[in-house]
């Protein structure tokens, strides 16, 4: 396994749950940020700010299905103790970055979406534990290059620093799924 | 009068040029279905080939009218919007979402180069030829 070679060293793991734990931090600054300014996104009114929520919902759909995948991941029994830990920090993650965007959704006068009752995922081809760190990088590479092409489409530049923050945190799962699997961790000094 | 026919036939090659470039601006380029697999990575997000996410599913695709799988719960604007998807309708969609269809819950700045969405329109129509979609 790629994953505990690399974190072989204890330090090495602690390292990376010290960095997660900081980068939870600052997607809380930037959580913090955006509902302070909250009265000044629903007083904007209008298509903008219907156009921002349904930009949101969209983004939350893909969050709730992201903690769902991590659920299935996380009870397949196919995870080692050290990745499971790391799935259940990512999947937490995503369950703040729903919780903000159902919060923002609402002040900005829209509806969120709730999860679905039933996911569908390719759970036949999820054999191994590298195939769950497969299918889990996938899916957080959709969401780097989602948010990317939303960060531009706000009309309210809050919320496209909150999404960006959020897209920082996801490239970050990327990385480190991809580090996991024995790959390079950033293949390209741009994502599209 | 030689130097006035010499100067209509001037305008009338600009203007035929000028249409030229038109068209061919307005057409779609032919991708490569490889590239356009690596592309199409941008949309696993939200997109699956063969079954609906938070985005409809894209096999059956081409020739399907926007907004019709049945069970998908689309935006209203994508409901009404008449579209059928073909490479053109495509092409122009994926360019500016919230252009070619405001209202779209596709939320998405487009991708912007022409040779990127013919690479990525390629691989949906193959990918929905394959064995991907049940072909």
């Amino acid at each position: 396994m790629s994953f505990l070679i690399l974190g072989n060293a204890p330090n090495a793991f602690e390292a990376r749950r010290a960095f997660l734990g900081k980068s939870g931090l600052l997607l809380s600054g930037a959580a913090v940020a955006l509902l302070a300014g909250r009265d000044a996104l629903a007083a904007e009114g209008g298509e903008s700010t219907a156009s921002d929520a349904r930009i949101l919902n969209t983004a939350l759909g893909a969050e709730l299905e992201a903690i769902a995948a991590y659920q299935v991941g996380a009870e397949s029994g196919l995870l080692q103790k050290a990745v499971l830990d790391l799935a259940v920090t990512f999947q937490g993650h995503h369950k703040e970055h729903a919780d903000l965007l159902s919060k923002t959704i609402a002040k900005l006068g829209g509806k969120p979406v709730s999860a679905k009752n039933k996911y569908t995922f390719p759970t036949d081809t999820l054999k191994t534990q590298n195939d769950v760190l497969r299918f889990a990088a996938t899916l957080e590479k959709g969401a780097v290059s989602a948010y990317l092409g939303a960060v531009p489409v706000f009309s309210n530049r809050d919320l496209a620093k909150a999404a960006a923050s959020i897209l920082g945190d996801e490239a970050m799962h990327w990385a480190i799924l991809r580090n996991a699997l024995g790959e390079v961790p950033v293949p390209s000094a741009f994502m599209s | 009068m030689f130097r006035l026919v010499r100067t209509l036939a001037g305008i009338a090659l600009a203007l035929a040029a000028c249409a030229a470039t038109a068209a061919s601006n307005n057409a779609v380029l032919r991708g490569d279905p490889s590239a356009g697999e690596a592309i199409y990575g941008r949309c696993l997000a939200c997109h699956a080939l063969a079954y609906d996410r938070t985005g409809p599913r894209h096999c059956g695709l081409f020739g399907r009218r926007a907004g019709s799988v049945k069970g998908f719960a689309y935006s209203d604007a994508m409901q009404r919007s008449k579209i059928v998807w073909n490479e053109k309708t495509l092409d122009r969609f994926l360019a500016n979402p919230l252009t070619a269809v405001p209202g779209t819950a596709m939320g998405y700045a487009g991708v912007t180069d022409r040779m990127e969405r013919a690479d990525l329109i390629a691989y949906l129509k193959q990918a929905g030829e394959s064995p991907l979609c049940g072909k």
